[in-house]
């Protein structure tokens, strides 16, 4: 098979397939049990270490 | 030890510069091989003379913010120069005699065109990244910025490559692919400093104290890395000499057609889109005083942005030689691209929940507001534009002009005009900005040119496209181009005014940060901490 054929086989079916799948499992991931609360402390980043670095 | 390398490298690439001066074939490799040989000549004797001094270490308890202040007014001054050349060619376009005979092949709306795109995209829009960038990457990983003196290598390199690129297409050093005009040894300069860039981020991101990556720097980081990737392929390309800069691309025809838009499309996507979600993601919930509205949406969507942009392209090709297969795939994912894209807006708008009423009080939250909402409003535009039909009518005219700007002087540009409000108060220690009510004019002004803009160039871009393909009864088409061209007129000038509100609203904010950085007064480090803001 050429290249050309071998390659777009694979990205619509293999990979297509992959990439979904990952995607689904962000959206998975991201309702996990606990996470409300964790996502909860990490957007409050920007409001920490305003003018200065962490010292450890 | 270093010192020796970087004196014998300098010495070296300002010889081959001096030769390349003495061989070059063209006009515009003759000036870039001064400007390189300048510049490194310079950074030579700048190098030796400072040879023996003592090197203080970098302390590693303070931010490096020197880099983000010029960054700043850099962002300031280019911001500036872009909108200029945009309302003078809009003029050129409205008063064709504005193309001088003196200047001809050097100022005509051909040269400046690509000027002013680059000066805004890239300049502007470029510097704007880099130092929010610098600035937001330190204080959500909690370190100092890594790799020392390296933020400021990218900061002056990146200067050189916009120099040598708004150089390039004043002398016709070009290779005429839109967005990524550029010729070949300005992008392999360009890849050096990105490099280097990456470098400085993600050394950052590595070494940061917080156990979590912030969503913002996700954001940055897709734009670093994907613009890199978009860069290197579209410029794939070899030069005819080494003693000149024109060069011809490996790809051919259609092909290249389709690397190109892969490419500009992304640069939509990732510079202007992603980069500056970056920037909303930080500096909204800051100037809002309260976290984003969802962090779990936030999540969501860019991986969902990531994963939908990059497909976009194609709907620049619709009835080319490019398959329709292809085409209707860009089709597609650009329409499924509304949805992601609205889930930023969603998250931008929604931080402000519960805290609407500053709106009244608070002119740069306004300007952030603003922004996301023209985001919204030209992330639907554009997959409506990308279906095909629609795109029979309007591609090529005025509107695809309109839309650009609606999405680039509103989201881009109002974004980064609060970033800088936000920033200069901060970076210069001051209590607050000099002015408010000059924040107010700006907005004002700023907002009222976009309205006249888009929506002249709505009424103009639907015109001329009905003008196009309107025929009689025995199938003749019924206008000449000149006819629409005239009919545009009066939407040109109005467009042009437009502009010079958009550039007024720009001159306002630059005294006003000059103004806070001279007169408003300089914060205490005591009272801050120990007063409460209200």
């Amino acid at each position: 098979m050429e290249t050309y054929s071998l390659l777009r086989e694979f990205a619509d079916s293999w990979m297509l397939l992959f990439l979904f799948a990952f995607f689904i499992g962000v959206v998975v991931w991201v309702f996990r049990p606990g996470a409300t609360k964790e996502y909860r402390d990490t957007a409050d980043i920007p409001f920490r270490h305003e003018d200065k670095p962490a010292t450890e | 030890m270093l010192n020796y390398i970087k004196l014998i490298a300098l010495a070296l690439v300002t010889l081959f510069a001096l030769i390349a001066a003495n061989y070059a074939r063209d006009v515009a490799y003759l000036v870039h091989a001064v400007i390189v040989a300048l510049v490194s000549g310079g950074l030579f004797i700048w190098t030796l003379r400072g040879f023996g001094d003592a090197k203080t270490p970098a302390p590693q308890n303070e931010y490096l913010d020197s880099v983000v202040r010029a960054g700043v007014i850099a962002t300031s001054f280019w911001g500036v120069v872009g909108f200029l050349a945009g309302v003078f060619i809009a003029f050129q376009l409205a008063f064709p005699v504005l193309n001088f005979d003196w200047a001809q092949g050097y100022a005509n709306f051909g040269r400046l065109r690509p000027l002013h795109t680059s000066a805004v995209i890239f300049a502007f829009g470029g510097n704007a990244l880099l130092a929010s960038s610098f600035y937001v990457v330190q204080r959500t990983s909690a370190a100092r910025l890594w790799g020392g003196n390296l933020a400021w290598f990218v900061f002056w390199g990146y200067q050189l490559f916009i120099v040598l690129a708004a150089t390039g297409y004043l002398l016709g050093g070009t290779q005429s692919k839109e967005y990524a005009e550029p010729e070949w040894y300005v992008d392999l300069w360009l890849t050096v400093v990105w490099v280097a860039y990456l470098a400085v981020f993600l050394g950052t991101i590595i070494k940061r104290k917080e156990p979590h990556i912030y969503v913002a720097n996700w954001f940055y980081l897709s734009f670093i890395v994907t613009v890199a990737m978009l860069h290197v392929v579209n410029n794939l390309t070899i030069p005819v000499s080494i003693f000149g800069s024109k060069s011809v691309i490996v790809w051919a025809g259609v092909q290249d057609a389709m690397t190109q838009w892969w490419y500009g499309h992304n640069a939509v996507g990732f510079f202007l889109t992603a980069g500056f979600l970056g920037m909303m993601y930080y500096f909204i919930p800051k100037q809002a005083e309260r976290p984003v509205f969802s962090y779990k949406l936030s999540i969501i969507h860019f991986w969902a942005l990531i994963f939908i942009y990059i497909w976009a392209g194609p709907h620049h090709l619709h009835y080319t030689a490019l398959p329709d297969w292809a085409s209707t795939l860009g089709m597609v994912f650009s329409v499924v691209l509304w949805m992601p894209s609205w889930g930023g807006m969603i998250n931008g708008l929604m931080t402000l929940s519960g805290a609407w009423d500053k709106l009244r009080t608070d002119p740069v939250i306004r300007m952030m507001v603003i922004s996301v909402g023209f985001y919204g409003m030209s992330t639907f535009e554009g997959p409506m534009m990308s279906i095909r039909a629609v795109n029979s009518l309007s591609h090529y005219t005025d509107w695809t002009i309109g839309h650009v700007h609606s999405g680039a002087l509103g989201w881009n540009g109002m974004i980064t005009f609060g970033m800088l409000y936000f920033l200069v108060p901060v970076l210069w220690k001051r209590e607050r900005l000099y002015s408010l009510q000059l924040v107010s004019w700006h907005f004002w002004l700023a907002t009222i040119g976009i309205v006249l803009y888009a929506a002249s160039m709505w009424v103009t871009g639907i015109m001329e496209g009905l003008m196009w393909r309107e025929v009689d009864a025995n199938g003749f088409l019924v206008n000449s181009f000149a006819d629409t061209v005239a009919a545009k007129f009066p939407m040109y000038v109005v467009r042009g005014l437009g502009g010079v509100m958009f550039l007024a609203g720009a001159v306002i904010m630059c005294y006003n940060l000059w103004m806070t950085v001279r007169k408003a007064p300089a914060k205490e480090a005591s009272l801050s901490v120990a007063v409460p803001a209200e």
